[in-house]
C-alpha cells in the first residue's frame, strides 16, 4: 500500500459518501412528492383540526422541508429513523427483526451465485464464439429477460406441485433443523441465483473480453502461449478489477430479484417488510428500508472499487 | 459486409415482436370475450376449445385478458421508454454540447440515480404518490433516464470531437444546427438499440410492480397483475398463472434476441 493508492482510495470513499448523500436526498424528495399533507392523509377526513395540527408538529411537518431532511438524515445517522406510521413501533426494531433472515438469504445466494457465475463468465470468454459460448449466451439472455416471478412460478410448479420435493409457498418461521431450513430456502435461493448468475456471468465475460482484446494479450498469443495460460496468467490479473466491479454491479439486479422472491415465497425478510410498508404507505419504514438497500449496494460498489485499486499491478510499485 | 441481412433467430424474434404489437393494437377486435366478463362457471380451468388459455380465478377468459393486458404493458412501457430516451438524449446532448459545470452537476446527480435499483426507486415513489398509470409512466421514465443519458452523452462527446463537427463549427453553424444535423444522425442507431433494451427493462419493472400489487390497479390489469390475481392457481398448475408470465417472457426475450441479431449490432457494442 503506498501513498498514491491511499489517495485514490480516499477519493473513492469521499465520492461514495457524496453519492449516498445525493441518494438520500432523492429518496427523501421522492417520498415528499405527495401533494397535500401526510398528517391529513393519515388521520382521514373526519379528523379535527387540533388532531391534525398535533400530528403535524409530532412529524415536524410544520418545519421547512430542508430542515426536515436534515432532521431525518441526522436520525438515520444516529440509528433512529423514527417510528412506523402504522403501528407506532420503532423502525429500528422492525428492521432488526427481519435483517438476520435477509442476511441468511443473501449469504447463501452469494455462495451459490458467485463461483458459478465466475466460472461461466471466464470459460465463455476463454472460448469466445464457440458453440458452448453461444449456447450459454442464449441461455443467459433468456434468463435475464424473463421476469423473476416466471422463474419462481415454474420452480414451484415443478418442485413443489409436480414432484413434491420441496414445500410450496408457505414459509413457517420458528425453530427448525438445518435440513428443513435448507429445503425451505432451496427455491428462493435457486430463483435468485439464476437471476444473479445470468447478469454476473454476462458482465464478467464482457470485462474479461475487453482485456483479451488489448495488445499485450495479442503479444502473448503471438509468442505462442496457450489459450488457458493467456486467460489465467496474463488476462485475469488485469481483469480482476473489472470482474469484481461486474459482481458488485449485478447485486443491483439481485436486489430487484429479492423484492419479488421474498414476496412470492412469503419470506420474512427486509424486502417483504418494505413491500408491505409501501402498500400501507408507511413512509418512515419505506425510507429506512430504501436507504438500507442503497447503502448496501453502494458499499458493494465501493468495496469493488477499492479491490480494483489494490489489485491494479500498475499502482503497486511506485 | 454492408448488406443488411438478418439471421433466422432475428427473423423469428422480429415476427414475435410484431405479433405482440398487432395483438395489443387489435385486442378489442381479436379477443373472443370482453376481458371482464365472467364467461365460465369453472374458475382456473385448463385449456379448452372455448377457452384456449383456460379461465382465471373468477372464470374470465384468459386469452382475452392477456390480449388486453398486453395492451397495458406494451402501451405504458412504450410511452415510458420514449419519455426516458427523449429526456436522456436531450440532457446528454445538452451536457456534451455545453460541458462545464452543467455537465458535471447533471452527470453526478444522474450517476447517483443509477445507484438506486429500479424496482426500489419505483416502490419509494409509489409509497408516497400511490399507484396510478400517470405515476407509473413518469416514474419509470425518470428511473430509466440516467441510463439513456449516459449512452447519449458518451456518444455525443465522441462525435463532437470529430473533424466534420469542427468543420461545421468553422462554417459558423449554431449549436442547435450542429446537434440536430451533425451529431444526432451519427448516434441514432445505438440510441435505437438502447431504446429496445430499455423497453425490456421497463416492461420487467412494470410487470414486477403489478405483480407486487403496486402497479396497474384493478379493474385494469396488465400482464403482471394477471399473474398476481391468479397466483392461488399455482398449486393446481392452472394456465392462468403461467400464461401471462410466459406472455411477458416471449415479448422480452424476443425484443432482446432481435436487438442481439440486428445487422448493426457491432456499432452498438463498440459504442457501449
Amino acid at each position: 500500500m503506498n501513498a498514491a493508492m491511499l489517495r485514490l482510495i480516499g477519493v473513492r470513499l469521499l465520492l461514495g459518501a457524496l453519492t449516498l448523500l445525493i441518494v438520500s436526498a432523492l429518496v427523501f424528495t421522492a417520498t415528499e412528492l405527495l401533494p397535500g399533507d401526510v398528517a391529513e392523509a393519515l388521520l382521514g377526513q373526519s379528523a379535527t383540526p387540533d388532531a391534525v395540527a398535533g400530528l403535524r408538529a409530532a412529524l415536524h411537518l410544520d418545519q421547512p422541508s430542508w430542515k426536515r431532511f436534515l432532521l431525518w438524515l441526522g436520525g438515520l445517522l444516529s440509528g433512529d429513523p423514527g417510528r412506523s406510521l402504522v403501528n407506532r413501533l420503532p423502525v429500528v426494531a422492525l428492521i432488526g427483526n427481519r435483517l438476520p433472515n435477509s442476511l441468511t438469504l443473501a449469504g447463501i445466494t452469494a455462495c451459490v451465485t458467485v463461483p458459478l457465475a465466475l466460472t461461466l463468465g471466464i470459460t465463455t470468454a476463454m472460448w469466445r464464439g464457440s458453440r458452448y459460448d453461444r449456447i450459454v449466451g442464449m441461455g443467459i439472455i433468456g434468463i435475464v429477460s424473463v421476469p423473476e416471478f416466471l422463474i419462481a412460478s415454474v420452480a414451484v410448479l415443478v418442485f413443489a406441485v409436480k414432484l413434491r420435493w420441496l414445500p410450496a409457498l408457505a414459509f413457517r418461521s420458528g425453530p427448525q433443523d438445518f435440513w428443513a431450513m435448507m429445503r425451505l430456502l432451496a427455491m428462493p435461493v435457486g430463483t435468485l441465483a439464476l437471476v444473479g448468475i445470468g447478469q454476473m456471468a454476462r458482465m464478467t465475460r464482457a470485462a474479461l473480453l475487453t482485456v483479451l482484446e488489448s495488445s499485450y494479450i495479442e503479444m502473448a498469443r503471438l509468442k505462442g502461449a496457450g489459450a488457458i495460460r493467456i486467460v489465467l496468467v496474463h488476462a485475469l490479473p488485469n481483469a480482476l478489477g473489472p470482474i469484481v466491479n461486474a459482481v458488485a454491479l449485478s447485486t443491483s439486479f439481485l436486489l430487484g430479484g429479492v423484492i419479488i422472491v421474498e414476496t412470492i415465497f412469503n419470506y420474512p425478510g427486509l424486502a417483504k417488510l418494505m413491500v408491505d410498508a409501501v402498500s400501507t404507505r408507511d413512509l418512515p419504514l419505506v425510507q429506512a428500508c430504501a436507504m438500507l438497500f442503497c447503502a448496501a449496494y453502494l458499499s458493494m460498489v465501493l468495496i469493488a472499487d477499492i479491490v480494483a485499486i489494490v489489485s491494479n499491478p500498475r499502482l503497486r510499485q511506485r | 459486409m454492408r448488406r443488411h441481412r438478418i439471421s433466422t433467430v432475428g427473423a423469428v424474434a422480429l415476427a414475435v415482436v410484431v405479433g405482440w404489437a398487432v395483438a395489443a393494437i387489435f385486442a378489442p377486435w381479436v379477443a373472443p370475450y370482453p376481458p371482464s366478463r365472467i364467461a365460465s362457471r369453472e374458475p382456473l380451468a385448463m385449456m379448452s376449445a372455448a377457452f384456449p388459455l383456460g379461465t382465471d380465478y373468477l372464470g374470465r377468459d384468459m386469452l382475452s385478458r392477456i390480449l388486453f393486458g398486453a395492451r397495458y404493458t406494451m402501451g405504458i412501457a412504450l410511452l415510458s421508454t420514449s419519455l426516458a430516451c427523449l429526456m436522456g438524449v436531450g440532457l446528454g446532448l445538452t451536457a456534451a454540447a455545453r460541458g462545464g459545470w452543467f455537465d458535471m452537476a447533471v452527470s453526478r446527480v444522474l450517476d447517483a440515480m443509477i445507484s438506486v435499483p429500479s424496482l426500489l426507486a419505483a416502490l419509494v415513489v409509489v409509497s408516497s404518490l400511490g399507484s396510478s398509470i400517470p405515476v407509473l409512466v413518469v416514474s419509470a421514465a425518470v428511473i430509466y433516464t440516467p441510463g439513456a443519458y449516459r449512452l447519449a452523452r458518451a456518444m455525443a462527446v465522441n462525435v463532437n470531437a470529430m473533424d466534420f463537427v469542427a468543420v461545421a463549427r468553422a462554417r459558423g453553424e449554431g449549436t442547435l444546427y450542429i446537434v440536430a444535423y451533425e451529431i444526432l444522425p451519427n448516434m441514432i442507431l445505438p440510441v435505437l438499440t438502447d431504446f429496445g433494451l430499455r423497453f425490456v427493462f421497463v416492461v420487467l419493472l412494470l410487470t414486477g410492480m403489478s405483480f407486487l400489487g403496486l402497479g396497474i390497479q384493478p379493474p385494469n390489469a396488465d400482464l403482471g397483475s394477471l399473474v398476481r390475481e391468479n397466483i392461488e392457481g399455482l398449486s393446481y398448475g392452472a394456465p392462468a398463472v403461467l400464461m401471462p408470465a410466459l406472455a411477458i417472457a416471449t415479448l422480452t426475450v424476443a425484443v432482446n434476441a432481435l436487438i442481439d441479431n440486428l445487422p448493426s449490432r457491432r456499432v452498438a457494442e463498440t459504442a457501449r
